[in-house]
């Protein structure tokens, strides 16, 4: 049985495909067999931060409407061999995705892999709902922003009461807060919710947070998921992130601004 | 930032904590009115007409709001009349 995972916010552009991406290759990376589906269908994009958009012939669709088969639809990561993609369909309506048939394609995955990992479209429309009805976890990707925290807390009331879990009276999804974009310095003079604040506002616990980073816009325009930007901040909070996620004890880092002398202040700005 | 804009006085931009403040008042309203059932606005919609049967009210004179406690539910209904 696999371990599902839904990558959700309410808010779009608050890095949900870029989280999605980072998860599922750091999951992989240590060696657990892991897919990530792209929920979103009409608007498909996690092929492209995975850089396979070239490589995808069928799709989610496909398979539920039995035009194609699993193996045909799913697309083998060419960095990390344990790790698949299930991509969107770009053409269909988004009600193509049926409980019935969602069901049947999670249930065939959770046979063969250890992780699956749900990229939610924005909003709280068909979409969304499908992507976190079968979820067992769910990481609430949050901006220290008034719309996104706000939109964030909508979806966790969605959890506790559409999940199939909360349907069925079991135990609910277990709910985890990535805050991303966070930008230490703004925090520090003031400009911007802090973890703190965000973490009191919606009570859940922090899975991670991810500085703003120029690397992000970096590796999206290669197709590079941010957690193989090995050396850099915002790599090395995802991967704090996942081995958090797998139960791993991890201080936070990045939370705090670097200091800036008074001459560097003076004379370089900011 | 440049040499003489570090003795200006600046501009307050301490905008979290307004942030945070309205945040907190808007989540504790959504959250309330999620715990609520959907029957809720029909219901105070039905009563609305019926009351306006014998008194002209507007709207918002109408309350209906659902406590719950462990062991029971309380429907509260707050009907302000209007002054004579």
């Amino acid at each position: 049985m696999a371990r599902i995972i839904v990558v959700t916010s309410g808010k779009g552009g608050v890095g949900k495909t870029t989280t999605s991406a980072s998860i599922s290759t750091g999951l992989a990376k240590r060696g657990h067999k892991t897919v990530v589906i792209d929920f979103d269908v009409g608007l498909r994009n996690l092929d492209l931060i995975m850089n396979c958009e070239r490589r995808v012939v069928y799709d989610f669709v496909n398979v539920i409407q039995g035009e194609a088969t699993l193996n045909q639809a799913l697309i083998r990561d060419k960095r990390v061999d344990t790790l698949y993609i299930l991509p969107a369909s770009q053409t269909r309506e988004k009600e193509a995705l049926t409980k019935e048939g969602v069901e049947k394609v999670i249930n065939e995955l959770s046979e063969r892999f250890d992780y699956i990992v749900c990229d939610s479209p924005a909003g709280i429309e068909h979409g969304a709902l499908m992507a976190l009805y079968y979820a067992d976890e769910a990481v609430v990707v949050t901006n220290p922003e008034v719309s996104s925290v706000r939109d964030s807390d909508r979806i966790l009331g969605i959890l506790q009461s559409k999940s199939r879990r909360a349907e069925m009276g079991q135990d609910p999804v277990k709910e985890h807060l990535l805050l991303t974009r966070y930008n230490p310095d703004r925090v520090d003079r003031g400009e911007m919710l802090s973890v703190a604040d965000v973490e009191e506002i919606l009570a859940i616990p922090l899975l991670g947070v991810i500085p703003e980073s120029q690397i992000v816009l970096n590796a999206s325009n290669q197709g590079l998921p941010v957690i193989l930007e090995e050396e850099s901040d915002a790599g090395q909070a995802y991967e704090d992130a996942v081995a958090r996620l797998l139960g791993e004890e991890r201080e936070h880092r990045f939370m705090s601004s670097q200091k800036k002398g008074f001459f560097s202040r003076m004379f370089k700005g900011g | 930032m440049s040499f003489f804009d570090y003795f200006k006085s600046k501009k307050d931009n301490r905008t979290a904590s307004v942030a945070k403040e309205r945040l907190q008042i808007i989540v504790a309203h959504e959250r309330g009115q999620r715990e609520q059932p959907d029957y809720l606005p029909a219901l105070q919609k039905e009563l609305l007409e019926v009351i306006r049967k014998y008194v002209q009210i507007s709207d918002d004179m109408v309350q209906v709001e659902v406590d719950r406690n462990d062991s029971c539910s309380v429907l509260e209904l707050n009907v302000t009349l209007p002054e004579k």
